[in-house]
């Protein structure tokens, strides 16, 4: 076509392109996570909490263990759990995946409408509860249930929750799962992603300005990493140094996302707390030992009033984001099993074996007790109801608390509707 | 009694509240220090300490996030957002969660929280300094939305909506902020020094919220208003030689149907008016409203008059701002209907 074409293609060979991350791997292929840097357990230092944040930038870019692949527990974070603890922590995590199993048949059976599961990430939220103290406040997202087992609070209660019954403690208002337990220590959970972020920072700042002794703990995951408020979040944690924990689960998947998406060209989610001087540490979010060390590490700055601190749990989601997906579509289905940091519990239970604080035997025992109060708790809520039958909350309640005092409009609504 | 304007009553009522209760902390963009662009905060940071007053980033999400954190842990922020127009970041915060913590907690956690944002035109801010968006607070369930059109009623509501137990959207006519505007702008400007409603009470003293008031008692017409609106339709009224009863809303919701209702079953006619673009806006809720608890005694249809359907306009202000001219033509209009 002449040299005008040479002209255009010239100008092609020139011209910008359009790139969108892609993962490693897709449906069908090799799992491969070579790319995941992996540091040997023990080898990340252990700075004193009251350390200038800029002396620890490498944390934000290593993975702090304690647990090596024998079960010993090893290097400057280990220690802080005696064998009772640990073994608590083991059933703590065992009967949170119980929970989650008799939950999920729950819903096939059609007891419930959705459900959400920790498969993979149970020590993230159970161990980091057992850094806190009473009367210090969570602002978690749908995937910390291990707050509320770890933190006592009674398995039918979220069942109740669950199953939208008579006895749910929310009146059947709220989606299953989106707890809320105050005096827990478990603020209500939205469902809108972020939002809570920045909250859990209010909160602290108001227990400075209080001049109280407690603090807070803000989840978000690697994918709400994206949303404005967690830079609002940073940006006031920052700036008021506020008492708190901002934790981010980054167990790889947001939804059928993979996290390249939300990260970015930042190489973790720990790193974007540099920019803020918030002191950001990524931790072997499978390893029970180390996300309690880290926790501590964080929850005692918090409370010694040297400010936020940034934790980026390194773990894996290994189930479905909930029951309305379908991994299968978008990763392959062995993704899990490669998946180099291993299973919490099985980690966990391999250590105490180790130390000699555990056996196969005492396991398959816990187990099967574990299994049996999870079961004896669902079946004390179904006697309560369950979504399509049983004891229902009441349609008048429907009307209830959106105000403290109902307005007139609303009690005209409710009249006309016969409740 | 003291004389006021609206910004020195506004700042009284967080005066008097941060003095009353400890628990109340106001911040938001340039509120600490300086005191707030439009002065509403001036000398609370000194009073009070940097604790109860104070800067913060530019951020409104963060702002009202952080004050519904601080209200689930027990205080009473009352947060500035600079202009409503930047409110729309918080939008999530606001309708998500302040409006709906009480409800999906089922009272473990509650928000107690004020918003203060100026509203409204008639200062040249062009779409960005001028906008009157009540309708997106009205329409969300869980929040109380409140409109002062002078310093007596900005001071008793505002103490109102701090002591309030939910979440309070509590806008301030910019406009109205250094004296009363009935939309002659090519008339010199007036001082609340010389209207009654710039006589405001010393101390603590509430208007209570979700009661509306006759301001100007007629027999011929009803006009629903809230904010500048309310001065406009008394002028209005004067101009036309129509015997209007002018009622302000002064809370939009809860409303005051019983009020509003009392009104137009005894003129038999109505007219809502505001400055927020008409298509549903929240003079379509009122009109709806009359309709359904007053068609029988309705002897015209109700009219609307508002702000186009336009962006706020910079230069055209006067042309799009719904003045005492196109009010008086829809009061006569109504009458010959």
């Amino acid at each position: 076509m002449g040299v005008d074409s040479d002209d255009m293609n010239e100008k092609t060979a020139a011209s910008l392109s359009f790139q969108v991350p892609e993962p490693e791997v897709r449906p069908g292929e090799t799992p491969d996570f070579s790319h995941v840097q992996i540091p040997r357990a023990g080898s990340v230092p252990r700075p004193p909490v009251d350390v200038e944040p800029s002396e620890i930038r490498d944390l934000a870019y290593s993975i702090i263990r304690v647990l090596n692949r024998q079960g010993e527990a090893v290097g400057p974070w280990a220690g802080g759990l005696d064998e009772e603890e640990l073994r608590e922590g083991l059933r703590h995590m065992m009967t949170l995946r119980a929970f989650d199993a008799r939950m999920l048949t729950a819903q096939r059976q059609g007891k419930t409408s959705f459900y959400m599961q920790h498969m993979g990430e149970e020590a993230v939220s159970c161990a980091f509860r057992r850094a806190l103290e009473p009367g210090d406040m969570n602002f978690p997202t749908y995937r910390q249930a291990g707050l509320l087992i770890a933190g006592d609070y009674p398995m039918v209660e979220m069942m109740n929750q669950i199953f939208s019954n008579e006895a749910d403690p929310l009146k059947g208002r709220q989606l299953p799962v989106l707890y809320s337990a105050r005096e827990h220590g478990f603020f209500s959970v939205s469902g809108n992603l972020a939002t809570q972020f920045i909250q859990a920072v209010g909160w602290a700042m108001a227990s400075a300005i209080s001049r109280d002794t407690r603090i807070a703990a803000g989840w978000i995951g690697d994918g709400s990493t994206a949303e404005s408020d967690f830079h609002a979040g940073l940006v006031f944690a920052s700036t008021y140094r506020a008492p708190v924990v901002l934790n981010i689960v980054n167990n790889q998947w947001a939804i059928s996302t993979f996290q390249g998406i939300a990260r970015g060209g930042s190489g973790t989610f720990a790193a974007r707390g540099l920019g803020f001087g918030i002191p950001a540490l990524r931790v072997d979010g499978n390893d029970y030992l180390a996300v309690h060390a880290v926790a501590k590490w964080a929850v005692e700055r918090a409370r010694r009033n040297l400010g936020p601190t940034l934790i980026e749990h390194v773990t894996y989601r290994v189930g479905a984001h909930s029951t309305s997906d379908d991994p299968s579509a978008y990763r392959p289905k062995t993704e899990s099993d490669a998946w180099p940091l291993g299973d919490p519990i099985i980690r966990l239970k391999n250590h105490l074996v180790a130390i000699g604080a555990w056996s196969e035997e005492r396991h398959k025992q816990a187990e099967a007790e574990i299994m049996d109060k999870v079961i004896g708790a669902q079946r004390e809520a179904e006697s309560r109801g369950t979504l399509h039958s049983g004891g229902q909350p009441s349609a008048r309640d429907l009307f209830e608390g959106v105000y403290a005092t109902m307005p007139p409009h609303l009690r005209r609504q409710r009249q006309k509707a016969g409740f | 009694m003291a004389r006021m304007s609206m910004i020195e009553a506004i700042r009284s009522a967080m005066e008097v509240s941060m003095a009353e209760d400890e628990r109340v902390v106001v911040f938001g963009e340039d509120v600490g220090y300086f005191g707030g662009v439009f002065r509403c905060t001036q000398g609370l940071q000194q009073k009070y300490g940097v604790a109860r007053c104070f800067d913060t980033p530019i951020n409104e999400s963060g702002i009202v996030g952080a004050a519904i954190g601080m209200a689930a842990y027990g205080l009473r922020p009352c947060v500035e957002i600079q202009f409503v127009d930047y409110m729309y970041p918080a939008y999530d915060q606001i309708v998500s969660e302040a409006a709906r913590i009480r409800y999906r907690s089922a009272g473990q956690f509650t928000c107690p929280i004020v918003i203060r944002m100026p509203t409204g035109g008639g200062i040249f801010g062009g779409q960005t300094h001028s906008q009157s968006p009540e309708a997106l607070f009205t329409h969300v369930a869980g929040l109380k939305t409140v409109v002062p059109s002078n310093p007596q009623d900005a001071k008793g509501l505002l103490i109102a909506a701090i002591e309030d137990p939910d979440p309070v959207i509590f806008l301030e006519p910019k406009r109205l902020y250094n004296g009363p505007f009935d939309g002659h702008h090519d008339r010199p400007v007036t001082p609340w020094s010389t209207h009654p409603l710039g006589e405001v009470p010393d101390g603590h003293f509430t208007v209570r919220l979700g009661e509306a008031v006759v301001r100007r008692p007629g027999k011929a017409v009803t006009v629903l208003a809230y904010g500048t609106m309310v001065h406009v339709a008394e002028a209005a009224a004067e101009e036309a030689g129509v015997d209007a009863e002018v009622i302000d809303l002064r809370t939009l919701l809860p409303l005051d149907l019983e009020t509003v209702a009392t009104s137009v079953k005894k003129t038999r006619r109505c007219v809502v008016i505001h400055e927020a673009t008409l298509t549903s806006g929240f003079g379509a809720e009122l009109v709806a409203l009359v309709q359904e608890e007053c068609f029988w005694h309705l002897e015209a249809p109700i009219m609307r008059v508002a702000g186009y359907d336009t962006p706020y306009p910079h230069a055209q202000e006067w042309a799009y701002f719904p003045g005492p001219r196109r009010v008086a033509e829809a009061l006569v209009a109504t009458m010959e209907a």
